[in-house]
Parts: structure tokens; sequence; C-alpha cells
């Protein structure tokens, strides 16, 4: 009974996990489900008679594999949200039908087969689990863990080659560092976000903490009219801002200038005929 | 009388070495050939000399047999062993006979003229030496043809002298006109050459052998079938070769070569290989009726047709062209008429000819020599007077080709004539018409070139040939008047080719100059000179061709010789060709490529399933993946 | 109640499947593919306790092993390639194709 009630409260968590997992925008959120998922998992194995499986889920699966998930999150970039939109034609729905084709078909064969009841782990595990374990795992299946080892120092190494990076100049020294830094135009560094406008005339820019203007600081109209001391607009949201108000005020002038030269036509074309 | 035995001859002598007849030119050709430009200066000499060394042995052989008893003058000289092949044995050999003696003095005798000659016609060509390299091989190719003793030795003499043909018929090859007629004198050529190694194949396969001596003394034991259709087939290649109706069309065109080669070569000699050959094979035609008169059919058919055509040439030599056409079609004729009577006649006529049509083909050489290579009669005119020799010679040569007694033309054709009348009035009456159009073109011929006005081309200055040219006119000119009395007067030549053809039968009684035939003849002839005294001697002769009648086009146009050839040969070959080609490129070409487009478009589609994307790879796994386990979910149901 | 865990181990399965189908981001997909393994693993130890015998706890284990060692080479191969084409996503490495 009390088996019954874990399976279907985890049963319902882990599939929810699971579902979040695939269907979360931010992959910070797919690596806390599946944490979710796993440690469901874990507490299941540790209910069906395998304490040392369920522990070392927790601490190989929850604790390593997801942590290193977790750095390499960071590393791409944390923040960085996906795009749901499909670019592959056809592919969620093809998706969606061999998934639900696969589950169907399992579910079928599940569903044929006439299972017995569990004999249940009591007769192996008589010196305890672990103790059960280290055995076959010394005895019948040593040479699959030598090779298990091989191949974990292996994957080790891979690893190292795979994520090292070339070097291809010398490392710069704190010499080399300090020089670059006093041949930019910031010696003291890039002020602070915010507050460190060195003008306070209306056509200067706020400054960015990265050190680019803020579009939002100044009216278009003014800023198009600036002279070279300003910093050219580099942001590209920030020149279409001023695109678009220059050709707002030319099509302004365009027209008034049109009316101008139609109300000067009209009497001026007639003078010449005659 | 009938022909006498061949038997073999092993003595030494003159008759011994007779095979350096065709040996000395040959080497002449060869030295030449291989010797390239290093020989310029002496290879017409070497030419002439080899041509009048094979001419000495001729003679020499001549005299040698004239001096053994009429029926051991049939002498077969074995040279080597030529092809031992099993079954098929053709051992190499020379027939010494009265007939293969009379081509070898025509050919060596007539040919070293026209070397003489070409000394002088080709002196300002570069290419001297070549052509006399070619000359010498054409030589030492016809006195093979006319010497060997067997079909396959004919055979390879009759493709070299088609080969000497085709390589001076293009010798200006540079002309687009040349090289064209020398091609297709070689394609006519192979029709008929086709024709003649069937023949040969059929004779090999009836007989088991291609000697003459075996195949003549069993031509009894083939059926008369066999021996019809191996005469026709000869014939075939006789046709193509003599220029005969229906492969009459190449000699025209072959006047495109330099003079002295159409009148060596498609005059005097190599266009009556098929006289020959119908001659040489006569017991196979005796025993052949039907291929006799296929024969005699297409002889007057062509002496007709190349005298219409010569009649409205204004070109000198195409006019001598279809002249040589119409005399071989007299040949043709007497050689079909068959028995002693018909070969001599063909022969003489033959002889004569050369001699005659030779000169007369050295004459318009001259002429045009001297006329800066103008070819149009009516670009002449007047010439007699500036050129007194060639005018000479030629007149004595028309007077002999028109058949005046007492010149030589008119024995051996009065004897063609006679002989056709006693066959069949209808080809009687073909061969003294043929007399009379001859007699009209080749005034016409006369006229329009030394006499009337001058109508020169304005920067032409006319003047005798020199010696080297002129003499050999001379010479032939004097065969051309004597040739013919001598050889029948007295039945001389008769006599002298019995052991081959063997006596003609008790109804001959010689030759009678004033049967009725030869009188009406005569006539028709004064009434050709006559009318075309009226047309062109004393009218004057306008500078261009007036466009004529029907029958003039047709006759300028060869009477549709061509226009046929193309009709039905031409341009269905060419319809074939296209045909091929569209199915060779739409059905095969298309069925082939179809099937690479079918595979190629099916791969250029499906590799669009290769996106780059590892997902969709990924969802062809995943599906993969339900497919398998619906198939095990269903083979374990089962 | 060894189906009940058969059907929830398959469920998961679907789910990290579909997982593997329709995300993009690299380290997600990755995820998806750890869901899948460890679903099996629930699996195995179903039926290791069904067959009353420790090798299928045993199988389990080892592919946590396999699983963690292809997680270490899949997450630095992830890294190399951000690193040189400053994305995650698995469809800008599409270069090899048709």
């Amino acid at each position: 009974m009390g088996e019954a009630i874990t399976f279907w409260v985890l049963a319902v968590v882990s599939v929810t996990a699971a579902l979040g997992m695939v269907f979360s925008r931010r992959a910070v959120y797919s690596a806390l489900m599946l944490a979710v998922v796993m440690l469901s998992l874990a507490v299941l194995y540790a209910v069906q008679d395998a304490p040392f499986l369920a522990v070392v889920q927790v601490i190989v699966y929850t604790g390593a594999v997801l942590m290193l998930f977790l750095f390499v999150l960071m590393l791409v970039g944390v923040d960085s949200s996906d795009s749901l939109v499909e670019t592959i034609k056809g592919q969620r729905f093809y998706a969606a039908i061999a998934g639900l084709g696969f589950a169907a078909l399992l579910g079928l064969a599940i569903g044929n087969v006439a299972l017995g009841a569990p004999k249940g782990l009591a007769e192996v595990t008589k010196a305890g689990n672990v103790p059960a374990v280290a055995e076959l795992i010394f005895t019948r299946y040593v040479f699959a863990f030598e090779v298990a080892s091989a191949l974990l120092i292996t994957a080790a190494l891979a690893a190292m080659v795979l994520a090292h990076r070339e070097r291809l100049r010398a490392k710069p020294t704190q010499k080399d560092l300090s020089r670059d830094r006093f041949l930019t135009d910031n010696p003291a560094g890039l002020p602070g976000p915010g507050t460190y406008a060195r003008h306070n005339a209306i056509d200067m820019p706020a400054l960015l903490p990265d050190g680019s203007v803020s579009p939002l600081s100044v009216s278009p109209v003014i800023a198009r009219h600036e002279s070279g001391a300003v910093v050219r607009p580099t942001d590209p949201e920030m020149v279409k801002s001023y695109v678009a108000a220059a050709r707002e005020r030319d099509a302004e002038e365009e027209s008034m200038s049109l009316t101008r030269e139609a109300e000067a036509e009209t009497p001026g074309g007639e003078k010449e005929e005659k | 009388m009938s022909p006498a035995e061949i038997t073999q001859y092993s003595g030494g002598g003159v008759i011994g070495v007779s095979w350096l007849m065709i040996a000395l030119p040959l080497a002449g050709a060869a030295i030449l050939l291989l010797g390239g430009r290093r020989t310029d200066r002496w290879g017409h000499l070497l030419g002439v000399a080899m041509s009048l060394a094979s001419f000495v042995v001729a003679v020499l052989t001549f005299v040698a047999l004239l001096g053994r008893d009429p029926a051991q003058r049939r002498l077969d000289i074995a040279l080597f062993d030529f092809i031992p092949a099993g079954s098929l044995d053709v051992k190499m050999g020379l027939l010494i006979d009265p007939l293969s003696i009379s081509f070898a003095l025509l050919i060596t005798g007539v040919g070293t003229l026209i070397h003489i000659y070409s000394i002088g016609y080709m002196s300002h060509d570069s290419d001297r030496r070549r052509f006399f390299s070619y000359l010498n091989l054409f030589v030492a190719a016809m006195l093979l043809l006319v010497l060997a003793d067997n079909y396959v030795g004919l055979y390879i003499g009759w493709e070299g002298v088609g080969l000497a043909s085709y390589l001076l018929i293009g010798f200006w090859q540079f002309k687009p006109s040349a090289a064209v007629a020398a091609k297709k004198a070689f394609i006519i050529n192979r029709v008929g050459d086709v024709g003649l190694a069937i023949g040969i194949f059929t004779l090999f396969a009836t007989f088991g052998t291609v000697g003459f001596k075996p195949i003549f003394e069993n031509v009894g034991g083939a059926s008369a079938g066999v021996m019809t259709a191996v005469g026709l087939l000869l014939l075939l290649g006789a046709v193509g070769k003599s220029a005969q109706l229906p492969l009459q069309a190449w000699l025209l065109d072959a006047m495109e070569g330099p003079t002295p080669v159409s009148a060596l070569i498609h005059a005097a000699t190599m266009v009556t290989a098929g006289v020959y050959l119908i001659t040489r094979s006569s017991p196979i035609f005796e025993a052949a009726p039907t291929a006799q008169l296929v024969v005699t059919i297409v002889g007057a058919a062509t002496l007709l047709f190349g005298a219409i055509i010569g009649c409205a040439k204004d070109d000198i030599k195409k006019g001598l062209a279809g002249s040589t056409m119409s005399q071989i079609g007299y040949m043709f004729l007497a050689a079909g008429l068959g028995g002693a009577v018909g070969y001599v006649a063909a022969i003489a006529h033959l002889l004569t000819h050369g001699f005659f049509k030779a000169g007369l083909f050295l004459g318009a050489g001259s002429v045009m020599h001297a006329m800066n290579d103008e070819v149009d009669m009516r670009r002449y005119g007047g010439l007699r007077k500036i050129m007194p020799i060639t005018f000479g010679t030629f007149m004595l040569g028309y007077l002999a080709i028109i058949g005046i007694p007492p010149f030589a033309g008119w024995f051996t054709k009065d004897s063609i004539i006679e002989a056709a009348v006693q066959k069949h009035w209808i080809l009687g009456a073909a061969a003294i018409l043929g007399a009379a159009l001859t007699a009209f073109y080749m005034s016409r011929m006369v006229f329009m070139t030394f006499f009337g006005e001058k109508r020169w081309e304005p920067d032409t200055h006319p003047h005798e040939s020199p010696a080297n040219m002129t003499g050999p006119m001379i010479l032939l000119a004097i065969g051309s008047v004597f040739g013919g009395a001598f050889l029948v007067l007295g039945d001389r030549f008769m006599t002298f080719l019995a052991p081959v053809i063997g006596a003609p039968g008790p109804e001959y009684h010689g030759f009678q100059p004033l049967a009725p035939p030869g009188i009406i003849t005569f006539v028709l002839v004064l009434a050709g000179i006559g009318i075309a005294w009226t047309m062109y001697g004393k009218r004057p002769v306008p500078v261009v061709a007036p466009r004529g009648s029907f029958a003039t086009v047709a006759a300028r146009r060869d009477l549709f010789g061509d226009a046929l050839n193309e009709a039905l040969f031409m341009r269905p070959g060419q319809w074939l060709t296209r045909v091929s080609v569209w199915f060779d490129n739409r059905g095969v070409d298309g069925l082939v490529n179809g099937l690479a487009a079918t595979i190629g478009g099916t791969s250029g589609r499906l590799r669009r399933v290769q996106t780059g994307f590892a997902r969709s790879y990924a969802m062809f796994v995943f599906v993969g993946a339900v497919l398998v386990t619906g198939a095990l979910l269903l083979v374990g149901t089962l | 109640m060894t189906t009940h865990y058969l059907v929830l181990s398959a469920l998961l399965f679907t789910i990290g499947g579909i997982g593997v189908l329709v995300r993009r981001n690299a380290i997600v997909v990755f995820m998806s593919v750890e869901l899948m393994l460890n679903s099996c693993n629930l699996a195995f130890v179903a039926f290791s306790r069904m067959h009353g015998n420790l090798d299928g706890q045993l199988m389990a284990f080892f592919v946590m092993v396999v699983a963690a060692a292809e997680v270490v080479v899949g997450l630095a191969i992830i890294v190399t390639i951000f690193r040189t084409r400053r994305s995650a996503s698995v469809d800008d490495a599409n270069l090899l194709k048709y």
C-alpha cells in the first residue's frame, strides 16, 4: 500500500517534471526539472529494493551529471532562452505522431504480457544489498567493471582534450595588459553604469555601462544635428530610431516644399507662356 | 581452232625474267616515294628510265614469244607461293601470252611516251617527282593486272591501278574539285571492285582455285547459272573500272587530274582494264550467253551515252572523256559479241584507241599548256597556224577516231560495226549511229579549237610545245595512222591472238571494207562532219555557251548521270544516315540517357533527405524504432 | 506492480524521445537523452525485482557509468562547438549535407 502511494505520487511528479523539462523555454528550468525526475527515480529505486542504485542515482546523476549540465549552461549563457519557432517543416507534427505511436505500441506490448508477481530480492540480498551488488560486480561482472573504468578514464581524457583551447600566442602578462589599457581612450576604464555623463547638454547622449550611447537619452530630432564631437551611433536600434526620425522630418519638409512649389508654379507657368 | 593450252615455262632467257617488267617501275616508284626531296632533281629521269626499261623488257619478251611456235605461246611463269592458306593456295605467277603481251606493249609503250611528255608538261610543278612516282606505280600495277596468271594477282593490280588513279586524279589536291573528283572515282570504283571480288570468291568456291589455267580448263564442269552469275559479277567490276553504264559518272570528273594522267590512265590503259578482264575471262563468258548479252547491251548503251555527252561539252578534256566512254563502249560491245572476231575487234580497237586517244589527249594537253590551262574550247580558235605540230598530230588522231580510211580507227571500228550488224540489227544501228555522233563531236572539237577566229583570253600567248612534248605526240600519231592497217590487214592480229581466244569459224571472211554497213557508216560520218562544219566551222562560235535545247542541257549535265546517282543513292543514303543518327540519339541514347537521368533525378531528390539537421536524422531513427517495434509486435502476435 | 513501473518507464522514454526531436538547444537535447537512459534504468530495476536477481540492478549501474562518460564527452563537444560557432543550437551545425 505504501509502495503504491509512493509510486502514484512520484509517477505523476516525474511525468509532469519530464514534460516540463521538454517544454520549458529556459534551459536552466529544464535542468532543474530533470533533477526532479532523477530524484523521483532515486526514490522509486529505493522502493524497489535497490538502495545502492538510489544513492548512486542521487550522487552521480543529480550530483555530478546535472551539475555538469548546469556548468555548461553557465558557459554557454544561462539566460539565453530558446526560440520555440520550429524551423524544420513538419518536425513537430511527425514527432508527436511518432511519440504517440511509440507510447501506444509500448503500452500495447506491456499490456499484452502477463507478468507474475515480483519475486522480491530478499533471497539474493541476505547479506544486504550493497555486499550482494559488490559481490556480483567483482565476480561475474569484473571484466565489464574494468572496461567501464577504462571507459571513464578515456572519457575524462577526451573531455579535457576537447575542451582544451589551443593558445596561439603567448599569454599576455600583467605588463602587456597594462600597456594595452593605457593605449585606449579610457585608461581608467569606462564609467560605471548609469550616472557618469560627461556633459549635461541636451544633445549629448548618456553612456551605458559598456560605454555605448543610450538611444533613449537624446531626442532623435536633436541628435540629427549633432557635430562630430558626439560618439557616432553604433547601436543598430539607435541608428534605426535616428533614421526613422530623419525620414519623418524629410517627409514633412518635402510636403511643405511641394505645396510651396505648387503655389509658385501655377502663375509662373502662365507667365512663361505669355 | 580452239585456244592453245597454257604450259608451264621453266626456261631462262628474257621470258624467265619478264617479271622485271613489273619490278622495274615498282622499284622506281618505291625509290621516288621513299627518297623524298633528295630525288627531286633526277626523279623524273628515273621514272622515264624505269618505264623505258620496262618497255624494252616487254619488247624483248614479245620478240622471244614470236620466236616460238604459235601453239607454244601461252606460258605460265611461276614466281612464288603467295597465299598458302589451307585450301586457298594462291601461287603467284605471270601468264605471258599474246593477249597479255599486247597489253604490256601498249602500257609500257604509251606509258613511256607519256612519261617523256610529262617531263615537259609538269616542268613547272614543284611536285613533279611525286607525279612520276605515281605514274611508275601505275605502270607497275597495270602490268601486274594484265600479266598475273590468277584472279588474285589481277585483283591486286586492279586495286593498284585504282589507287594510282585516285592519287593522280587528286594530284592537285589543293583544288577542291580535284579532291572531290578523286574521291568520287575511288568510291564508284569500289562498287565495281566489290562485284569483282565477289566474282572471284564465287570462282574459288566453285573451282577451289583462283588460277586462270585450272578455272578455264574446268569451265565445262560448272553449271550455267554459276557461270552467268560470275560473268555478271566480273562485268560489274569491268563496268566500274571502264566507266561504262551504270558506273560511268566518275570518268568525266576524273579529268581534274593532269592531262598526261587523263591520256595514260583515263583514256589509253586503265579504263580498258574492263575489256581485258572480259577478254581474259572469255571461257567464262562463252559459257554464259546471258552475261555476254548484258555486256553487249552495256557497251551499246554506253557508246551512245558517251557520244551524246561528248557532243555538248565545251571543256576539251571532258569532251574527250565522253569520247573515251563511247569508244570503250565499242570495245565492250565487241567483247560481248564473243567469238574470235569479237574479241579481236575489241582488243584491236583497244590498241588503236590507246594510240589515237592518247595522242588526242596529249594534243589537248599541249593546247592547254599553250593557253594558260584554259580548257574551254569556246576560248580557243584559230590555233592551227600557231601550233602546227599539235594541230597536225591532233588531226591525225581525229581522222583515226572518226574512222576515215585508211587511218587506224577505220579498220578497227569497222570490224566492230560489221560484227555488231551480223549479231543484231539494233546493235549494228547503235554502233553506226555512235560512229556518226563521234564524227560530229570530234569535228566540233577540231573546228572550235584549231579553226575559226581567235577567241582567246586577252593575256594568252599561245606557242608550240617543246620537243619532249611534241615527240610523243608525233609517235602516237604515227600509231594512229598505221596501227589499224598493221593489225587488221591480213588478219595479222587475229592470227597472233588465236592461241588465246581461238580462230574464227568458217563463216568469217576477213576484213571487208566495202560491205554495206561500212559504206553506210562512212556516209553518216561525212554527214556528221558536215553538220559540225555548218554549226561550228562556218558560223562564228559564241564565247559564252548558248542556253541550248533540252537535249543539249541534258548532255552538258552528263545526261543526268550525277543527278540519278544523287537521287538514287546519295539522298537515300543521307536519309538513312539521318534516321540512324536520330534513332541513335533518341532511341539508343534516349534509353540510356533516360535511365541515367531517371537515376540521377531520383538521386537528386533523394539527397534532399540529407538536410544536415541532426534532429531530422533523429526523426528517421525514431520512426524506424516505431516501425521495428510495431513489426516485432506483429510478428509476436502472429 | 511491475507493469506500472514499465508503463512509467515507457512514458518517460517517449517524452525523452520527443524532447530529442523538438528541442534545438543541444544541452536540452542531451538532457532528453539522459531522461531516456534513466527510464531504461527504471525498467531494469523493476525487472530485477520481478525476477528476483541482481543482474538488472547491475545493468542499471553500468548504464549510469556509461551515461556519465557520455555526458562528459558530449558536453565537451558542445562547449567546443559553442566556442567556434557561438551557438548551442543543433540546427546551426548543418554543414554536412547534400
